[in-house]
């Protein structure tokens, strides 16, 4: 587009970029604010109120964090069903996805209906539950992962995404006497590595983000992931302690104490977040054009 | 004869077709294991959701249960907290439709204007972002903000000279605080597909438009708003079938004793009479009314938004 040089559109653009601005700035503060604090001593945050750089440098927080065996067995868990619930994910939802891609596929209309229609209707929160509980999956590491293993949306962004790959492709390679599996292991999936980086973040950051379903089927406290013990510390003010039944009369959680928890917590996605946003928009739209 | 030969060809063709589909039977064991999730993990679930007809026992099972009829039904619709919870949740929906719902329209239009290609990206790059922080996260970082003690905008309040505000416990301030957190996580995020939709929009008709002296607003009215008012209307009808669906953590990690009568949803509902008092067949119930409702809201929205000639989502 050619640039507005009339005066009207300088003050429209000028007006416009100072919204914007204020308006990212009023979405990043908060993060700036908790990440500042938590490297400051309580006193100073007492003190100061306002903070976004520290003046006081200080690790306290994160020392005492650290310092409790509670904090890193809650770390363990979310590393360990993000990474191998991401896995089992985009494994069992590129499966389906590359089938349901086959145009010659007999029943692929009824099949595709099967899983749109999950996304308009539900069982809701206690059958599901119900059915957990017959699976035997109450207090196991699974019942963070199996219940909600695929995400209709993501397996429909790939299907679609499979579907603009070229046929001649998958013929030729069929020719050569390539099986369906080969196809899709060796031709499909590394033609599709944007859409595959994409889906497999966002699996991985629900994973990360996990709370539902660990307060529904988790009832030992030692198998909690982060983010259930975000909630206990910050909301809750408690929860540091139950490891160490020595003192039960542990004082509150101290502001610092908080913003520490929540930094370690939010820390792997601003981790992960520069090279997720370079394909998101792009993996995303591929699937929403058509449905 | 003629009958003959369609018959004939019928037959074949399902021959054919036995013959395709066993070509293909790698492909059927590949549907398998995610065919497996959705029969397991959504449709038992739905087919479970007889059980609200039921007075159902964990140790009888579905099958060995005693039949109620609508009993759980009725005692729900007789129920006067059950107004009252109903009450809030199309409070919360109504709140969600008139303060987020135009926001993304908006800050996309506001994004698109930005002409520097670098500081386009930069601003939606932090926009985005907090749609990737879990709920509670979002609401963590708003609790040791808004506390009494040392909460950053009750020091604010004090500097400016006005008395501190209980925030979280107070009755009146849970659905600002509520809706502020909906839009500060999500208003960014809802940009994108307006932002897709926008750039397909033909450049030459903003040109035109220039050209007969519309400046930037009145070619955003004229030109960039009715191109994209189809996927608008799509968006509403999908928030609609939303209506009941407000998200459980959100509620449930901002609801306490003191704002209960305001804060709790269905789903907040459904979980502590369900799993916290172990009524089984009741909570279900409340479960499958909200469910219908929104199975039925989207297919209303849809079919008034094919009658007013849009193209609705299927």
């Amino acid at each position: 587009m050619v640039e507005d040089r009339t005066f009207g559109g300088r003050l429209f653009s000028i007006v416009n970029f100072a919204l914007l601005a204020v308006i990212a700035l009023v979405t990043v503060l908060p993060f700036v604010h908790v990440v500042a604090g938590s490297f400051t001593t309580n006193a100073e945050i007492a003190a100061k109120k306002f903070i976004l750089v520290p003046t006081v440098w200080s690790t306290e927080a994160y020392r005492f964090i650290f310092s409790t065996p509670t904090i890193f067995r809650a770390m363990a868990v979310s590393i360990g069903v993000t990474l191998v619930g991401t896995l089992f994910s985009m494994l069992i939802t590129s499966l389906m996805a590359y089938g349901l891609s086959r145009r010659d596929l007999d029943g692929r209309r009824g099949l595709m209906f099967l899983v749109v229609f999950t996304m308009l209707f539900s069982g809701g929160m206690i059958p599901t539950f119900l059915v957990v509980k017959e699976l035997g999956l109450i207090d196991t590491y699974a019942a963070l992962i199996l219940p909600s293993a695929i995400t209709a949306f993501n397996m429909i962004i790939l299907k679609n995404f499979f579907q603009n790959i070229p046929e001649g492709l998958e013929e030729s390679a069929k020719i050569d006497g390539c099986h369906d599996f080969g196809i899709l292991f060796r031709i499909v999936l590394p033609l599709s590595m944007p859409a595959i980086a994409t889906i497999s973040l966002f699996y991985a950051v629900t994973y990360w983000n996990t709370y539902m379903n660990a307060i529904l089927y988790l009832n030992k406290s030692e198998m909690w992931p982060i983010q259930v013990l975000l909630r206990q510390i910050v909301v809750l003010a408690s929860g540091m302690d139950y490891s160490s039944n020595l003192d039960s009369a542990v004082p509150p959680p101290e502001q610092s104490v908080k913003m520490a928890v929540i930094v370690v917590a939010t820390l792997p996605i601003l981790l992960v977040y520069p090279f997720l946003q370079k394909h998101f928009a792009k993996g995303a739209m591929l699937g929403s054009i058509k449905g | 004869m003629a009958v003959r030969s369609q018959a004939a060809l019928r037959e074949r063709t399902k021959s054919e077709r036995k013959k395709r589909m066993w070509r293909n039977r790698w492909i059927y064991v590949m549907i398998l294991p995610g065919l497996l999730y959705f029969l397991i993990f959504k449709y038992v679930p739905m087919f479970g959701l007889v059980i609200s007809f039921q007075d159902y026992k964990p140790f009888k099972g579905i099958l060995g249960s005693e039949w109620v009829g609508f009993e759980h039904f009725e005692r729900l619709f007789t129920m006067p907290d059950f107004w009252q919870i109903l009450s809030n949740t199309l409070i919360l929906f109504g709140m969600n439709l008139v303060f987020y719902f135009p926001v993304p329209i908006i800050l996309a239009l506001m994004l698109n204007e930005v002409r520097t290609a670098f500081f386009k990206k930069f601003f939606q790059s932090l926009v985005y972002l907090p749609h990737f922080m879990s709920w509670v996260i979002i609401v963590s970082i708003g609790y040791v903000m808004l506390t009494m003690d040392g909460g950053i905008i009750n020091e604010l309040l004090v500097m400016l000279g006005l008395p501190k505000i209980n925030f979280l416990l107070s009755p009146e301030w849970f659905r600002p605080t509520y809706i502020v957190q909906v839009i500060w996580r999500e208003a960014g995020w809802g940009t994108i597909i307006y932002l897709a939709a926008i750039a397909s929009i033909d450049p030459q008709l903003y040109e035109a438009a220039r050209m007969d002296g519309a400046g930037r607003l009145r070619q955003i009215w004229h030109i960039t708003l009715p191109a994209i008012r189809s996927v608008i209307v799509v968006l509403l009808i999908l928030k609609i079938g939303d209506v009941l669906e407000l998200g459980f953590e959100h509620v449930y990690l901002l609801l306490n004793s003191m704002n209960r009568n305001v804060a709790e949803i269905i789903d907040t509902y459904v979980y502590t009479a369900g799993l916290r008092q172990m009524q089984f067949s009741y909570s279900a119930a409340v479960g499958f009314f909200k469910s219908a409702v929104g199975l039925v809201l989207v297919m209303v929205a849809n079919r008034l938004a094919k009658r007013f000639g849009e193209e609705g989502i299927y």
